[in-house]
């Protein structure tokens, strides 16, 4: 399964860090930032519950980045 | 400038007001450190905090702790100065970090702008659709209108669904999606396109096509997915950068130690620590690769934006890399250098005037639905008087045979014409040739044929001015036809009598692996090929589906001048690319080998590190401009 979400990020390898961080984040199966769209889509593991992966993935991008933020529905 | 901008601005000018201050203020030892501290924690404060989060998290290569440490260790060689009683300049630690935090400034601001900017370019998206309910105007959103709904477009707003127009007329600017700068103008049974703007009249609107389906929804997809898809250079720079940093760090804890110890063991002199540690700190200054990193994507992101203000739509910055690399140039004929709607061209040893010639003729196929019927009414326009016409024959691949106004029509080709006992007189031209005969005398033929384009001379000597090497046609038609196209374009070579597979074939024959491949298609019955090439372009394919699909370029009308203009804007954008990475990188590494000796203090350091990204960030934003190729 296929999701976007916006995000919010000021540097573009900041950008990259946390693409890096949400690729490594379980369930999470191939993850881009689109750092001028200002925008994630993450490719998620079957069977997964994306809420709960992407509030791991924020906690994890949290930590490479302090300044972002992931908008999740 | 949003929140955060605005209080970045605060710190850097009162840190700058209070560096300034304190050179006049005369204060000595504890006082003065104390008072210096204040505008590089003011400064600085936000940087320090990352850098100690990321020691936390366990990443030590992050840009902020390496700015810490640069400054904090100047602001150590300070205080070791002091202790040995000299004046510890404090000035150079704090003048770093706000020489950082202001390129970091300037690089926000001008990121967020271009963003803006350019998405703003691409915003075609309809707010409203107003729709007509028991007689009154409704505002409702674009996503709840039905297919056959009536919905109202008044001068000044945007199309918000694809239609039929069904009353009105009006001028449209379809420029935000074709780039095309004259209006079209349409009046009712036009079919109008979602996300152009209606100028002039009031128009009635039947939607064909539910929003989401619509043109412009189906744009802006393809338009916001295009950054996703990275481009090498951008993948290399990713790459590169997780090697730089840790590289410059080590090299600086070498550049720290190595040469003081040097100094011990071989020369037997007192080891300069201090110095040397300085230039490992100038070494960690230098090692953000910030330029790169911002600018790349900027690039491509500007380029991408650039190109759809023209109409042209690429997928992604990894096809805007490949297309800037294209050297053969293959066109399906029919629909990209011809027109493909079959247009009465000439007629010729006409013994009745022309016009009757043609309403003959036109008569004669009026109850056919075959492609060279539907133009030789359309050459005819005027009504079909279908009185006037009885006992149509068919003879099937052949021709037809009717009494009109009670002579015996027969029109078809030269196989017709002797098997009524009539000798036709062969034509020279290519094309499909209708000969006709009234009552068994022959009175001259009518040559139907594809339409070449206006522009496509033009675009040939264009693709071949700015360096591709090979053109080449495939066609389905004959080899006549053919001939003449490529005769009159002047392409090198061509290939006809082609099945749709064979196409296909020819192309995977033609992709050689050395030179990069670009297809170009009208989006019918070539979504394979276009799939299949390096480079499938389609063109005009608004209405198709499966070609925007298939395609990597999708051409937003069909005018194949835009093929050069896409292969220009992709070549600007690269070189802009290229530039940024060889200026990018030369000044590091010239600043990395001044500062080794030496040379280059953290003054200059940082100067270089934040002057080469403003100037790289202004160079990526010149992609966005673009050149339209109209004439050549």
């Amino acid at each position: 399964m296929k999701q976007s979400y916006k995000i919010e990020v000021d540097c573009a390898n900041c950008a990259n860090l946390m693409e890096e961080a949400a690729k490594n984040t379980i369930g999470v199966k191939d993850a881009v930032v689109n750092f001028m769209a200002q925008k994630m889509d993450v490719e998620f593991n079957d069977g997964v519950d994306c809420r709960e992966i992407m509030r791991q993935v924020l906690k994890n991008c949290k930590k490479v980045e302090e300044d972002c933020e992931i908008y999740i529905l | 400038m949003n929140l955060k901008q605005k209080k970045m601005l605060i710190r850097i000018i009162i840190a700058s007001l209070l560096l300034i201050g304190f050179h006049f203020v005369p204060m000595h030892g504890v006082i003065r450190f104390s008072a210096y501290m204040i505008p590089y924690i003011i400064i600085g404060y936000d940087i320090i905090r990352k850098a100690y989060r990321g020691i936390i998290n366990c990443r030590p290569f992050d840009e902020s702790l390496l700015m810490a440490v640069a400054t904090l260790g100047a602001v150590a060689l300070a205080l070791y100065q002091e202790s040995h009683g000299l004046a510890g300049d404090y000035v150079e630690a704090i003048a770093v970090m706000l020489f950082y935090q202001t390129g970091e400034f300037f690089q926000n601001i001008a990121v967020a702008k271009s963003r803006k900017n350019i998405s703003e370019l691409m915003d075609i998206r309809p707010d409203w659709a107003n729709i007509e309910v028991n007689g009154e105007i409704k505002k409702v959103n674009p996503n709840e209108v039905k297919v056959g709904d009536i919905i109202i477009v008044s001068a000044g707003e945007k199309v918000p669904l694809d239609g039929i127009v069904v009353e009105g007329t009006s001028s449209l600017n379809t420029s935000a999606l074709t780039g095309e700068s004259i209006p079209r103008s349409v009046s009712v049974d036009d079919e109008i396109i979602s996300g152009s703007i209606n100028l002039s009249g009031l128009l009635k609107v039947k939607v064909v096509k539910t929003f989401g389906e619509s043109t412009v929804s189906r744009i802006l997809e393809l338009v916001e997915n295009a950054g996703s898809k990275k481009s090498k250079s951008e993948n290399f720079i990713s790459k590169f950068a997780r090697v730089y940093t840790p590289f410059v760090v080590y090299s600086a804890m070498a550049l720290a130690i190595l040469p003081p110890l040097a100094e011990i063991v071989f020369l037997n002199m007192p080891a300069e620590w201090n110095v040397w540690i300085y230039r490992a700190l100038t070494f960690l200054v230098i090692s953000c690769p910030c330029a790169l990193v911002v600018s790349i994507p900027l690039s491509f992101f500007a380029g991408l934006g650039g190109a759809s203000k023209a109409g042209i739509l690429i997928k992604g910055s990894n096809y805007l890399e490949t297309l800037s690399k294209v050297k053969t140039v293959v066109f399906d004929k029919t629909g990209t250098l011809t027109k493909g709607i079959f247009e009465v061209n000439a007629v010729h040893h006409n013994r009745i005037e022309e016009e009757k010639l043609i309403e003959y003729t036109a008569l004669a196929e009026s109850a056919s639905s075959h492609p060279i019927a539907l133009s030789l009414r359309k050459a005819y326009d005027k009504k079909i008087d279908m009185t006037r016409v009885k006992d149509i024959q068919e003879i099937s691949g052949n021709g037809i045979v009717a009494k009109i106004d009670g002579m015996e029509v027969i029109a078809g080709n030269g196989k017709i014409m002797r098997k009524f006992g009539i000798e036709p007189i062969e034509c020279h031209s290519a094309g499909t040739i209708i000969h006709v005969a009234i009552d068994k005398n022959y009175m001259g033929h009518i040559v139907i044929s594809d339409v070449i384009k206006p522009e496509s001379e033009s675009t040939i000597k264009s693709l071949k001015k700015i360096g591709i090497k090979n053109i080449i046609m495939l066609t389905g038609d004959l080899k006549k036809s053919a001939q003449f196209v490529a005769e009159k374009l002047k392409i090198d070579k061509y290939y006809c009598e082609l099945l749709p597979d064979e196409k296909l074939e020819k192309v995977e024959e033609l992709i050689d692996g050395k030179n990069i491949l670009a297809f170009v298609g009208d989006g019918i019955n070539d979504a394979p090929v276009l799939t299949r090439a390096d480079i499938g372009i389609a063109m005009g394919a608004m209405g198709s589906d499966a070609a925007i699909e298939a395609a990597d370029v999708v051409l937003m009308d069909d005018n194949p001048l835009k093929i050069t203009s896409a292969i220009k804007i992709s070549q600007k954008c690269l070189r802009i690319v290229k530039q940024n990475i060889w200026f990018a990188l030369g000044v590091k590494f010239i600043c990395l080998i001044l500062g080794a000796v030496g040379i280059v203090n953290m003054w200059l350091a940082v100067f270089a590190d934040v002057g080469v990204m403003i100037i790289c960030i202004m160079n990526a934003f010149r992609a966005l401009f673009v050149k339209q190729c109209y004439k050549y």
